[in-house]
């Protein structure tokens, strides 16, 4: 058995040769009651036991949120009216989703190991098919990209992953404000020559606290009390206006 | 300052939904109208999904009627028994328009129906007040009495019952319609109804305009509170930090709307609720004829 085990353990070796060693300013980010959005710090090192090779080292960070499918209706005119028409529904694309690399694109991955990895913005959205009449399913997905972009809830940062002596490395992420909980997939990719050399995951944790928590919890889990809360609250509202106007008024 | 909303899971401005939320409440109060058809497309441009600002708003519209409700209660200018059978055709009502609204939605078309029911509803009632209100701030001018039509097609009708506040003696059978109606309405636009409430019950049931509005938000609350509970046991999408964010602005609001409402002349009143209504609608019909910038929109699969 070892005799077969350990030609394996030395073929391997050289893929995790250099390694990540991660640290981050906050794995886990707290969605209060005033929560405006949140800054990751996105640090390491690399560790290595050979010599630096000559072919540059590349960093990517990715940070992806929970997956969930999107339905996407494009208008067209009909009767001198904008209508939804067609409609396309997008398998499954991540709610945030950055990337960070610390150089340009073509330079640090392939579109082989792009393909085989889903770094790239387009890459982490899985569209199978669209329906037979909708010929440009294509524009489907640009317009998620396009949209959630201009949201800031995806974003391609190219360069922005600082690598000094091809050892230390740091990025930071700004998070908008329209978080969706979960926990959201960490990715540090290594690269050189655009090809994969190691991947490094973890995830950072997005979770409502407190009072946030709480009422989230009690909407799925007691609606019915969640409603009658809601109801009686604008009831007491209501009459609280009216009776403190009463009060003024009267003095 | 922003706040995280819970349900909605967005952040937004405090002081921007108080402030709608004020802005909304005088209207609701001085007109007797919620004020869901102005405040629901807003929700809409700040932000907040589609879906959480129908079911919020309901809920905000219960606390801003109860407001002005109880303004008008002192006032006596409620009528309670119209009141409760314009609820029971309400509640009918508000259970037909969720079928219709659910049956729309599976064929995918329920945004391009809502918008253009307020088109329509909009337009013909907002141009309707505006030539009618017009028309008697002139003829009050020239010293001539506006006269209220008293008899019509209505009054032919069976199960008279006398609503003493109103000063009316007719068949529950329209009333007991205008609230089937409008709760059909309510549920399929996501609204409380009274804007489409109070010129029916001026026009058609022929009840003096000071205490349709009253009793217009006497109707309201009953009805926005089921589509509160609906949506908060179905869909789970009432956001209660929202709903109390607007609240707040919404309550002092319906009690200044009020007391601007009560300085104001029945026909002036109209004729302003009249402009309101016709803006919303052009603004309305506007987005639909002219080319969006964006041409997709995206949705949570599944739903509509």
């Amino acid at each position: 058995m070892m005799r077969w085990l350990l030609p394996l353990l030395l073929l391997a070796l050289p893929l995790h040769a250099e390694e990540v060693v991660l640290g981050l300013s906050r794995d886990e980010v707290s969605i209060t009651t005033n929560f405006d959005g949140s800054e990751i710090l996105i640090f390491g090192a690399v560790k290595r036991e050979t010599a630096i090779s000559d072919d540059p080292l590349q960093v990517i960070v990715t940070v992806a949120g929970p997956s969930a499918p999107v339905m996407v209706r494009r208008k067209d005119r009909r009767f001198g009216i904008w209508v939804n028409t067609d409609a396309v529904e997008v398998d499954a694309a991540p709610s945030f989703y950055a990337v960070a690399t610390s150089a340009p694109w073509k330079q640090v991955l392939t579109d082989t190991e792009d393909l085989r990895h889903k770094v790239s913005i387009p890459r982490a959205i899985r569209s199978v098919g669209a329906p037979d009449t909708v010929l440009d399913s294509e524009a489907f997905t640009d317009a998620v990209i396009r949209i959630r972009e201009s949201e800031q809830s995806y974003q391609l940062n190219l360069g922005a992953v600082k690598l000094s002596e091809q050892t230390l490395f740091s990025t930071s992420l700004t998070m908008p404000a329209n978080l969706t909980e979960g926990a959201y997939p960490t990715r540090i990719f290594l690269t050189r020559g655009g090809e994969v050399v190691s991947v490094h995951e973890t995830e950072i944790d997005v979770r409502k606290v407190g009072l946030e928590r709480w009422l989230f919890n009690l909407s799925r889990q007691q609606p019915l009390i969640y409603g009658l809360m809601s109801i009686a609250i604008a009831i007491a509202s209501g009459w609280g206006a009216s009776a403190a106007f009463r009060a003024i008024r009267s003095n | 300052m922003q706040v995280y909303l819970p349900i909605a899971e967005v952040s937004v401005n405090a002081f921007l939904l108080l402030g709608l939320g004020g802005m909304v409440g005088v209207l609701s109060g001085m007109f007797g109208v919620g004020g869901g058809f102005l405040m629901t497309p807003l929700l809409f441009f700040i932000g907040i999904p589609p879906t959480v600002a129908v079911a919020t708003e309901a809920n905000q519209i219960v606390a801003s009627s109860f407001s002005g409700l109880l303004a008008h209660l002192r006032r006596k200018t409620v009528d309670i028994k119209m009141g409760v059978v314009l609820q029971i055709g309400g509640l009918i009502g508000a259970g037909l328009g969720v079928f219709i609204f659910n049956y729309l939605k599976s064929l995918g078309q329920v945004d391009l129906l809502v918008k253009l029911c307020y088109v329509v509803f909009l337009g013909i009632i907002g141009s309707l007040m505006f030539v009618e209100s017009l028309n008697a701030l002139r003829k009050s001018k020239s010293g001539v009495a506006p006269k209220r039509k008293k008899h019509n097609w209505i009054h032919g009708l069976p199960f008279k019952v006398r609503f003493r506040t109103s000063g009316l003696y007719i068949s529950v059978i329209p009333p007991i319609l205008v609230g089937i109606a409008v709760g059909i309405l309510a549920a399929i636009m996501g609204v409380g109804g009274g804007f489409i409430m109070v010129p029916a019950m001026i026009y058609l049931l022929g009840m003096p305009t000071k205490v349709v509005v009253g009793t217009s938000l006497f109707q309201i609350i009953l009805v926005t509170a089921f589509t509160t509970m609906l949506h908060a046991t179905t869909n789970f999408t009432v956001d209660v930090v929202l709903a109390v964010l607007l609240l707040v602005g919404g309550v002092i609001g319906a009690q200044i709307g009020t007391v601007i409402g009560a300085r104001l002349r029945a026909e002036q009143l109209r004729i302003l609720l009249a402009g309101m209504v016709l803006l919303v609608c052009g603004k309305l019909a506007f987005d639909l004829l002219v080319m969006p910038s964006e041409l997709f929109t995206l949705g949570a699969a599944g739903g509509h």
